[in-house]
């Protein structure tokens, strides 16, 4: 079985907050045996034929449990998406999810996820891109998957992260006068003045 | 055939409810101001307002289908805040979602009464720490009934209703009305 | 707003509807910009029920966040804890028996014919057609006191747990719900026979609100309303999680995109998941329904994606874990948020009754939609 290693920078969890401290086990139960969850043969095929095709790209490719992980610098994001979804040997038309994970604490970095799918092909990869928090932004896929549309303007509502060339980056889920980005970890749960 | 003899006792089953006209003094007569008379009609005519926030909602639709069916209570529902009495608050308040609800709210006419149905709309339920919901309902507007439950049953919220009947008749009794 | 050039002279008017329109289905609102009776333009607005759960998820433990994902799509409530413990399953390497499983497919597709019956009440009632809907509620009264009986609750059932279910289910079970699956069948074509073939009903839906299938991936739709145009595309098939590799039922796929497949495809989805429950009852037996796993879970550290067929869709999971009993992110792939954000392309050029039997058929649910 295959985790993170490079790309995952919240193994570390010492550098959590008090969430981290576990809580002593009062009854040890035996684990059931792990069931292997790991590449399909399309997965493996796919994490072969990445490498050799986007080697100009700058890309690491990586896996994890039984998706093919594809690290990707930010200014070949678009390039990449956008071929990704016009070669038929990918076909990747189908775009699931785009999500941002906060990293800052660790590496003072944002991790934008994209969760594609071929239904063709039927493989599925993970296209991640890391954007420092200072200038975080990253540009928009809307150009590639008219369903990234919203995904991204939730995605700027939350974290803050601008997403360049997005027609309309008005808040979504938030009311308009809303301050802060509470998806950010530094965003406190429960500190505000109740209404 | 008696009802003891069938093995009901009065009051309990299908008997039908004593009225308030069997119960006076001198039977048939009964003596009330005419704020009394008006809440009698009031309370058994409440059209609450068709507006469902989040999963309460779903029960609350619950209510009203043929299953339930509050309509034997003179329970109706109406889709317009112009003509309603009762606003059911059935869900997360959350801060968007706050002006409409004052403003729906405004515009009902008097007297109106609120009912807030579940944990959130009483004090935030299970969203208690969000950063994004209203901790309870009656941060916005007075509320009358709180009902209890994630998400009450529809038999919960029938006696909501119950109550809410009860309290217009008692604050008829005691002078202040609407 | 105002166009001068235009050729009639008239001006476009704007209107309002939700956040609490009955027709909205929940708290959503949109702006529509009509010429007479035409949409010329129509913008979404969300978030009137946007409850920060993504958040609040990060701070509870695994088994609490089962209780959150319950309230997600609050009509769906079984299929939203399948993807929530089969996420942490998958990173943690755990099987649940062969019995749990069967018991969550079951109550699962129960669920789905559940959230498919107040779409068919819901949807006439859009159209005016009042009728329907108190026929649909009896018979999801029905299942909920199935669910009742198995799980303790009406709604927010938080039954399923990390590793298997709650607690057995009684002896009962099998003939309560084949007898159930009988009513229901009943139900279902009761239902058929009052819509399905209406000349007024096929007047109002029929050709309403088309979309293509390539058009839909690339707003990445899932669900009925992807199937609709065309494309083939469940989970439950493509990439079988549980035990639905076994069990044998077909796709319903409609051809045209357009209301009338979307609602008919719904219909012929309710009779599969029947026969899917027939099956699943048959090849019950007796065992455990819980692995034996630790009482507080803890995945390694590692991410995961995972996800199933949702009535409305594919409603899938991302957790990023760093080893302890709380997920450090989690996200939530939700279906509604995505078909809705096709609204705008399927209703412009229609008029403005057509726009709520298309928001109609879409079926979404606001708690998913804004989480």
């Amino acid at each position: 079985m295959t985790t993170v290693g490079s790309s995952g920078g919240a193994t570390d969890p010492s550098s959590r907050g008090a969430n981290a401290t576990p809580a002593p086990a009062k009854r040890r139960e035996p684990e059931a045996p792990r069931a292997a969850v790991a590449l399909s043969p399309e997965g493996v095929a796919l994490a072969e034929r990445l490498p050799v095709a986007f080697a100009s790209h700058g890309i690491e490719v990586d896996a994890a449990l039984d998706e093919v992980v594809c690290m990707v610098p930010a200014d070949h994001l678009v390039d990449l998406c956008r071929q990704l979804k016009d070669e038929s040997a990918f076909g990747f038309e189908y775009l699931r999810l785009i999500t941002v994970v906060d990293y800052v604490e660790q590496d003072g970095e944002f991790e934008v996820v994209y969760h594609l799918f071929s239904l063709a092909n039927h493989h599925k990869m993970m296209v991640k891109t890391r954007i420092p928090d200072r200038r975080a932004s990253v540009p928009s896929v809307t150009g590639v998957w008219r369903g990234a549309d919203w995904y991204e303007r939730e995605m700027h509502d939350l974290f803050g992260v601008v997403f360049e060339g997005h027609p309309d980056l008005s808040p979504l889920v938030l009311p308009d006068d809303f301050e802060g980005f509470p998806g950010r970890k530094s965003y406190p749960l429960h500190d505000y003045e109740e209404w | 055939m008696a009802i003891e003899d069938r093995g009901i006792t009065e009051g309990r089953g299908n008997t039908p409810a004593q009225s308030p006209f069997q119960r006076s003094a001198v039977p048939g007569v009964i003596t009330a101001n005419a704020d009394q008379l008006v809440a009698m009609a009031r309370k058994s005519s409440l059209w609450p307002l068709t507006f469902g926030l989040a999963c309460c909602a779903i029960e609350m639709i619950s209510t009203y289908m043929p299953h339930h069916d509050a309509d034997r209570f003179g329970i109706v529902t109406w889709p317009s805040p112009r003509q309603s009495d009762v606003m059911i608050v059935a869900g997360t308040v959350v801060k968007k979602m706050a002006e409409p609800i004052k403003l729906l709210y405004e515009q009902m006419p008097d007297p109106k009464w609120v009912i807030a149905m579940g944990s959130c709309a009483t004090n935030g339920g299970p969203y208690y720490r969000s950063y994004s919901v209203v901790m309870g309902v009656d941060h916005l507007i007075p509320v009358d009934i709180y009902v209890p439950g994630c998400p009450p049953r529809p038999e919960a919220l029938m006696d909501g209703f119950l109550k809410l009947q009860k309290k217009i008749q008692a604050d008829a009794r005691q002078g202040n009305v609407g | 707003m105002h166009q001068p050039g235009s050729e009639s002279g008239t001006v476009d008017m704007m209107i309002n509807m939700g956040p609490q329109h009955p027709a909205t289905h929940g708290v959503f609102r949109m702006e529509l910009r009509v010429d007479g009776e035409q949409i010329q333009d129509l913008v979404p607005h969300i978030g009137y029920l946007h409850r920060g759960s993504e958040k609040l998820c990060e701070h509870e433990l695994y088994s609490q966040i089962i209780t959150l994902f319950d309230r997600l799509d609050y009509i769906s409530n079984f299929n939203n804890e399948l993807v929530i413990v089969s996420a942490v399953e998958k990173l943690m390497g755990v099987e649940p028996p062969p019995r749990a499983e069967l018991i969550r497919i079951i109550m699962c597709e129960f669920n789905r014919i559940a959230s498919h019956m107040i779409f068919y009440g819901t949807f006439a009632i859009d159209m005016g057609a009042l009728t329907p809907v108190l026929y649909n509620f009896r018979d999801r009264e029905k299942i909920q006191s199935l669910f009742e009986s198995v799980s303790g609750a009406r709604l927010m059932h938080n039954y399923f747990r990390v590793g298997g279910v709650k607690q057995d289910v009684g002896d009962d079970f099998p003939e309560r719900a084949m007898a159930l699956c009988d009513e229901l069948e009943r139900g279902i074509d009761e239902t058929d026979r009052l819509l399905t073939e209406n000349e007024i009903f096929i007047e109002r839906t029929s050709g309403i609100g088309v979309i293509s299938g390539e058009d839909a991936l690339d707003w990445g739709l899932s669900g009925p309303v992807l199937r609709a145009s065309g494309v083939p595309y469940d989970v439950r098939v493509d990439e079988p999680y549980s035990r639905y590799d076994e069990l044998d039922f077909g796709i319903p796929v409609g051809s045209a995109g357009d209301s009338w497949d979307r609602f008919y495809l719904r219909i012929l989805e309710a009779r599969e998941s029947i026969s899917i429950i027939r099956q699943a009852i048959a090849l019950m037996e007796p065992g455990d329904t819980m692995a034996q796993i630790r009482r507080i879970a803890r995945p390694p550290a590692g991410e995961v994606y995972a996800h199933c067929e949702n009535p409305r869709g594919d409603l899938g999971v991302y957790i990023v874990s760093d080893g302890g009993e709380r997920p450090y992110r989690l996200k939530v792939r939700p279906p509604s948020f995505c078909n809705l954000q096709a609204l705008r392309d399927l209703t412009v050029g229609h008029y403005i009754a057509d726009a709520v039997v298309i928001l109609g058929t879409l079926d979404i649910v606001l708690g998913e939609v804004d989480r």
